[in-house]
């Protein structure tokens, strides 16, 4: 049997920037929160030996140990499926800050469009645009209703940046200035200004200069070390859960961490939670944590995995369309990419921050005319400079031989000056795509892996196609003498990097029959528990989510606030 | 390039840099590094002292894991990968084998954090590894095959064998031209590949790019503290350092 500890107003699932968030605004007001992290404790001096690419790149120091979890894949129905057993295709963030820590803090706020694509797409192109498989949904909230939670994280966090031409209206300006321009970046701008596109300087969670939080929490400036993402800051200056939202609720005295705290199961009492059921992973001890409200930040696996072990929500069935657990997993579409090689230019690739890069918009959401075309959405381009490492960064122009003297001499001859314009592409839900629990591959414990069933579409081999020959007109503009590009996107490999933006699959909406969660992130089915994170998002958008999620958390705290004072449904 | 050495903020120590840089260490989060560094006793001034890099990397290079035939076949592998020529050193003069021969001997030898649980099933290419083996048993076999191999085609051990003829055994590898039961042919080649560059141009601390020659040949400064004051100019190179120039505090 469980040990009983004494019960909390509130325990937290996963300590990573949902969770961090939902514990600082929460303690503010008081209430007592214990925050369960299955990882490790973290803090800015871990980073003193943190310019190691083998080590935090290659070897993914920071990431979940596969070998106690991971996840199990297929590409449909058919196939079976099998585990995840290397990293590949994304990175399970672990510790305290979660992947947090080691992202590169591209932040973004989605387009007004992303939020109400259903009935906008609908209204402007009919019915018959959406594929009779494509399960995109509204959100249950607009980009109006959503702004001042994404301003408030984007204080918090400290952004950097400029206006972007093409988005939904500010509330207020960027809390710092852009980061600085590179000459790449500059070649961007004013190849992208000629083709009459809109640039601007990258949002960025990499300050721009030292600043102080309306939390009192300061931080310093950027020093464009190029060891950003996967890596932790050795200098604060990323915007981070252990550096910003987690000394607020350790301040107030309200907040409890325990760290290698692995959560197995929400408690089910009648139609509420009582709290949950960990393992301390330095005992072994099974613990009860009882509790008045759960929160669910463990990130989209987690947060799906937890939520079917304890018969929680309905489970979704792609025969039927119904229920919703599991529904809706969608991704990030990355690899409409173009690269391009310069002879007679160098740059300081070496250099650079998570977030810096350009960004233009033109070709995403419905910025442009989709009549004619035969995907909807897009997706953001984008020229990065995020320091290139010499190990994983050896581009060499097509038909060069990928090992020999001929390799050698050209890798080294563009090590500065190649350079890569990217679509980061939309990734629309569809019926078929989903995540469940496996049948056969169990974690440290025995309890079943998630399951994902996912491959890519026609929706995004042509969207892919387009994004990478408009990044490739870019670079020919820029002045590049080889420009290679994407041609095929082919299937979805769970074996290559492309991004850890993960969503779905607890989606929200305003109609309980097809959403997970309301637009406060509270279950339908269960007043007390909120799940939070891009598990909310119905499908994802053309951006990196972190941004929506950030503003998502800040709501659902509102949303935690409004249920313990009335109780009930708070929409 | 005549720009060379200008200007650049050189290897700054991280004391240096800190003393340099005019942070209002304000916050709770500089607190971090920063402030443990800071509060740091001034008990030497380093800029004198001799680099120990070479005399430390000696006592390194001894093996591990292979055994001295495998060690000789693996540097002739990765010296065909990645040749010296007039750029600078190959695999062998950057340490590449003896940078592997350690990694085997390590949790990337034993796949330690990675899901190693049966049942084991062919998968589709895009599931990626479902093998059983470890990557030091792939080492074992792979390297054993390439001299089987070498014998059956040339009836000579690979390492008496001329540059061109081991390229032609390397490239029945990548290509899956012969038949194994054991391990995918290409997916051992590109282990080796992978781990190659990796042994080039990973910290020296791991055995590999020795005196930091791997990232000299294509201007990578390494470690650097701070890109702050070039990030917005055109290229330059800046003198790299390793990790080890960190542990001088
Ligand atoms: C290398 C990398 C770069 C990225 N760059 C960007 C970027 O530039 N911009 C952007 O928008 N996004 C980026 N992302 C994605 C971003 O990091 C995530 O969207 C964000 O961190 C999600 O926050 P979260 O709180 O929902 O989840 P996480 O940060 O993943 O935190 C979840 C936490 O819950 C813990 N947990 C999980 N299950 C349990 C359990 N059962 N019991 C206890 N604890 C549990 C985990 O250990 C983890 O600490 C990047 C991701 C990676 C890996
Ligand atoms: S690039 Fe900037 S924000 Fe990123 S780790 Fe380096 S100093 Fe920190």
């Amino acid at each position: 049997m469980a040990r009983k500890l004494p019960k909390v107003d509130v325990v937290i699932i996963g300590v990573g920037w949902a969770g961090g968030i939902i514990a600082s605004e929460l303690t503010k007001k008081g209430l007592k929160v214990v925050g369960l992290e299955k990882g490790k404790e973290r803090k800015t001096e871990d980073y003193f030996m943190v310019h190691d690419e083998l080590r935090y790149a290659l070897r993914y120091e920071m990431m979940q140990d596969l070998s106690k979890e991971t996840i199990t894949f297929r590409s449909n129905e058919k196939i079976r499926a099998l585990p995840m057993r290397q990293y590949g295709s994304f990175l399970i963030g672990d510790g305290l800050g979660g992947s947090g820590v080691h992202w590169n803090g591209q932040t973004f706020r989605f387009l007004p469009y992303d939020f109400q694509i259903r009935s906008q797409t609908i209204e402007k192109y009919g019915p018959n645009k959406i594929p009779a498989d494509m399960t995109i949904q509204d959100w249950g909230i607009t980009y109006d209703e959503l702004e001042p939670y994404y301003d408030t994280f984007e204080k918090m966090a400290g952004i950097s940046g400029e206006e972007n031409p093409l988005a939904g209206k500010r509330s207020s300006k960027y809390p710092t200035p852009a980061l600085k321009k590179t000459k790449a970046m500059e070649l961007f701008t004013d190849a992208a200004k000629k083709l009459k596109l809109h640039p601007y300087v990258q949002p960025a969670a990499n300050l721009s200069e030292s600043y102080t939080n309306p939390d009192g929490i300061s931080r310093a400036a950027c020093q464009y070390c190029g060891y950003c993402e996967r890596f932790g800051c050795e200098y604060g200056a990323k915007g981070d859960p252990v550096v910003t939202v987690i000394p607020v609720a350790l301040k107030t005295g309200n907040f409890e961490i325990r760290t290698h705290s692995n959560v197995r199961r929400i408690l089910k009492t009648g139609d509420k939670t009582s709290g949950v059921i960990y393992i301390d992973e330095t005992t072994g001890e099974e613990i009860e944590q009882p509790a008045d409200i759960v929160v669910l930040t463990g990130f989209v696996f987690s947060n799906v995995k937890l939520l079917l072990l304890s018969n929680i929500g309905t489970p979704y069935d792609p025969n039927t369309g119904k229920g919703s657990v599991g529904k809706n997993y969608a991704y990030q579409v990355r690899k409409g990419n173009a690269v391009g090689f310069f002879d007679k230019k160098k740059f300081n690739n070496f250099a650079g921050a998570g977030a810096l890069g350009m960004i233009l918009d033109d070709y995403n959401g419905d910025n442009f005319d989709h009549t004619d075309l035969d995907f909807i959405h897009g997706g953001m381009i984008i020229l990065g400079q995020t320091g290139q490492r010499p190990i994983q960064n050896n581009t060499v122009p097509k038909g060069t031989p990928s090992w020999g003297p001929e390799f050698k001499k050209t890798s080294l001859k563009y090590a500065n000056s190649v350079l890569t314009v990217g679509g980061e592409g939309s990734s629309m839900a569809f019926r078929h795509h989903f995540l469940d629990l496996d049948p056969v591959y169990k974690d440290e414990y025995g309890d079943p892996l998630v399951r994902i069933t996912y491959d890519f579409e026609d929706q995004d081999r042509n969207m892919a196609k387009f994004l990478a020959s408009k990044c490739a007109d870019i670079l020919k503009e820029m002045g590049a003498d080889q420009v290679d590009y994407m041609q095929e996107l082919g299937p979805y490999d769970v074996a290559s990097y492309q991004s850890t933006h993960n969503t779905g699959g607890v989606i929200m909406g305003s109609d309980p029959s097809t959403s997970a969660v309301n637009s406060y992130l509270q279950m339908w089915e269960m007043d007390n528990l909120f799940v939070v994170g891009a598990s909310a998002f119905p499908q994802n958008a053309g951006y990196n989510p972190t941004g929506t999620v950030g503003a998502l958390a800040y709501r659902a705290a509102e949303g935690i606030l409004k249920y313990r004072d009335a109780g009930g449904q708070v929409v | 390039m005549s720009e060379e050495h200008k200007e650049s903020p050189e290897s700054i120590s991280r004391r240096k840099f800190i003393r340099n840089t005019g942070f209002t260490v304000g916050g709770l989060a500089v607190g971090g590094i920063l402030g443990s560094l800071l509060t740091r006793q001034d008990k030497d001034s380093n800029n004198g002292k001799k680099d120990t890099h070479a005399e430390a990397g000696n006592f390194n290079e001894a093996l591990m894991y292979f055994t001295p035939e495998q060690f000789r076949i693996t540097e002739a592998i990765t010296e065909r990968i990645f040749p010296e020529d007039d750029l600078g050193p190959g695999a062998k003069g950057l340490g590449v084998a003896y940078y592997i021969d350690h990694q085997l001997a390590g949790d990337w030898g034993f796949n330690a954090r990675e899901y190693m649980q049966a049942p084991f099933f062919v998968g589709e290419k895009v599931q990626g590894y479902q093998g059983r083996l470890k990557r030091r048993n792939i080492f074992d076999i792979g390297l054993r095959e390439i001299q089987n191999h070498s014998m059956a085609v040339y009836k000579k051990n690979f390492t008496d064998l001329k540059g061109e003829e081991q390229d032609a055994i390397l490239k029945d590898f990548e290509g899956d031209k012969i038949q194994l039961t054991t391990i995918s042919p290409s997916g051992f080649f590109q282990m080796l590949r992978s781990a190659t560059l990796e042994g080039a141009y990973s910290d020296p601390l791991y055995g590999g790019n020795r005196n930091m020659d791997g990232w000299k040949m294509r201007k990578y400064p390494g470690s650097q503290m701070a890109y702050t004051t070039i990030i917005d100019k055109d290229f330059q190179e800046v003198k790299p350092q390793s990790l080890k120039s960190h542990m001088n505090h």
